[in-house]
């Protein structure tokens, strides 16, 4: 479903170029729950931002459903439909209500009538328990409140992947739970899933694999129970040692 | 004291009646007034309608090309030397030069209509800094998050970032507004009878600078603390989504 070849990116920053992708390959299938982890900086985030072309990837090629995104002729608009994503910080838009923020994309991009946008809202808001919150505005809700509509923002247009760029870092430590636990029912209803994350115990139970990327590279991957019990590149055993 | 005293003679209060009916009831002389206030407003009204337009143009062009330099090169260059040459001169100066010069024959249009021009050109150039700061105030997860539903740039301004930014914006753009009606009594400068040239030909008339010109100042001041008034109504509006 999405391909990587060669992919690098560097950034140019005061102080020279900077390499955070240093050449990643990797396939991800239909169905897969694929969980990156690793130290700050290793180009998690940016591995995952050059997916949808948040970041224009330097060099290498990023294929979606047999098409190769990263070419100045393809629509990536189109595209992005396909694939949702959910940042660490929410961004929700603050001057919308919860029901606006989900329908305004079906709705502008005539996906749906406003009717058939906001019942389907409705029932995504009713899946993650927040049913009465459709008429209140983000500056009112939890951040864990606010991540589950972000969650339900991306599912409205019915993407076929699902990428995840910290989603719990920024939540206070009670409010976690309920955003995993939304993941997890999404993941058990077949959702193809990239997920950045420090939660280790969300890897454990919920990734098919798990990759560890270290300074720009995926240094190991390997299905979880494989992962945390065995690993083999000293790099990862240091990091587990620290994180478990 | 004594100045003061010298500056306003206490004998003015007791001859206050007959000064009153002088400058006003004679011979309807407060027909100046309302006459002036009647251009007053409608330069106001239409040069502010002008700016508006212009300014949101202006910046929309600006910002465009700020985030990547090969769009709209030459629209920038030319809102670039708008704002220079706008900025850079008085608005006075503007005015004559759009009366004597650019409204001269075979353009054969009311002097009014010169100033509307003048005004909402010069205000035009203030107003689209204040929207640009306004755009660029707004958090840029919130263009990412827009973009990853698909939306493309054009509806993620519309739609996101540019209710945002007008919100950010508000009070001082209200400022902007309150500035030009102000600044509009120069029009006597191109023999536009105007709220302050109203008043101006009274004194001139009765040989009484106080209650003509107090008069003019009380009528500004009014307007003003009436549009302060209107404009925390609309801001108190627009915070409807701050609200816990």
């Amino acid at each position: 479903m999405i391909t990587v070849k060669n992919l690098h990116k560097t950034f140019q920053t005061l102080n020279g170029k900077l390499d955070v992708l240093k050449g990643i390959n990797q396939n991800i299938e239909k169905g897969e729950k694929v969980v990156i982890v690793g130290p700050s900086g290793s180009g998690k985030s940016t591995f995952l931002r050059c997916l949808n072309l948040l970041e224009q990837p330097t060099d290498g090629e990023v294929w979606f459903e047999g098409v190769q995104i990263n070419v100045p002729d393809c629509d990536i608009n189109q595209l992005r439909q396909k694939m949702g994503m959910v940042f660490q910080h929410f961004n929700l838009f603050p001057h919308l209500t919860v029901l606006q923020n989900i329908t305004l994309a079906p709705i502008t991009l005539k996906l749906k009538t406003q009717e058939q946008a906001e019942q389907q809202a409705k029932q995504l808001l009713e899946r993650v328990g927040l049913a009465d919150k459709a008429e209140a505005y983000p500056v009112q809700l939890s951040g864990g409140q606010k991540q589950r509509i972000a969650i339900v923002r991306a599912l409205a247009m019915n993407p076929d992947v699902m990428l995840f760029d910290e989603p719990t870092s920024a939540l206070d430590p009670e409010m976690v739970g309920e955003v995993l636990q939304v993941m997890k029912e999404l993941a058990a209803d077949g959702m193809t899933m990239v997920v950045v994350t420090h939660e280790m115990g969300f890897a454990r139970e919920v990734a098919t694999r798990v990759l560890f990327m270290d300074d720009g590279q995926v240094v190991e991957e390997a299905a979880p129970d494989q992962f945390f019990t065995n690993p083999q590149n000293p790099r990862l055993q240091d990091f587990l040692s620290k994180v478990l | 004291m004594y100045a003061l005293t010298a500056a306003l003679p206490l004998a003015y209060f007791s001859e206050f009646p007959q000064k009153f009916y002088d400058s006003f009831i004679l011979k309807n002389r407060y027909t100046n007034i309302v006459f002036g206030l009647g251009n007053t407003l409608m330069i106001t009204f239409f040069a502010v309608i002008i700016g508006i337009i212009l300014g949101t143009i202006v910046a929309l062009v600006k910002v465009t090309h700020n985030n990547d330099k090969s769009k709209l090169k030459f629209l920038n260059a030319v809102c670039s030397i708008y704002l220079t040459v706008i900025r850079g001169t008085p608005v006075v100066v503007q005015l004559m030069i759009m009366w004597y010069i650019v409204f001269q024959p075979p353009v054969n249009l009311d002097r009014v209509v010169a100033a509307i021009f003048a005004f909402g050109i010069n205000s035009g150039a203030y107003v689209a800094e204040v929207i640009r700061s306004g755009i660029q105030s707004v958090d840029k997860g919130q263009v990412e998050a827009g973009r990853s539903l698909g939306l493309n740039q054009r509806d993620t301004m519309v739609k996101i970032v540019f209710p945002q930014a007008l919100k950010n914006v508000l009070p001082a753009i209200g400022n902007e507004f309150i500035a030009l009606l102000k600044e509009t009594s120069v029009a006597g400068y191109i023999a536009i009878q105007d709220l302050t040239k109203g008043g101006d030909i009274i004194r001139s008339i009765t040989y009484d600078p106080y209650t003509s010109l107090l008069a003019v100042a009380g009528i500004y001041l009014l307007i003003v603390m009436g549009l302060t008034a209107l404009l925390g109504k609309l801001e108190r509006r627009l915070r409807r989504s701050d609200n816990r």
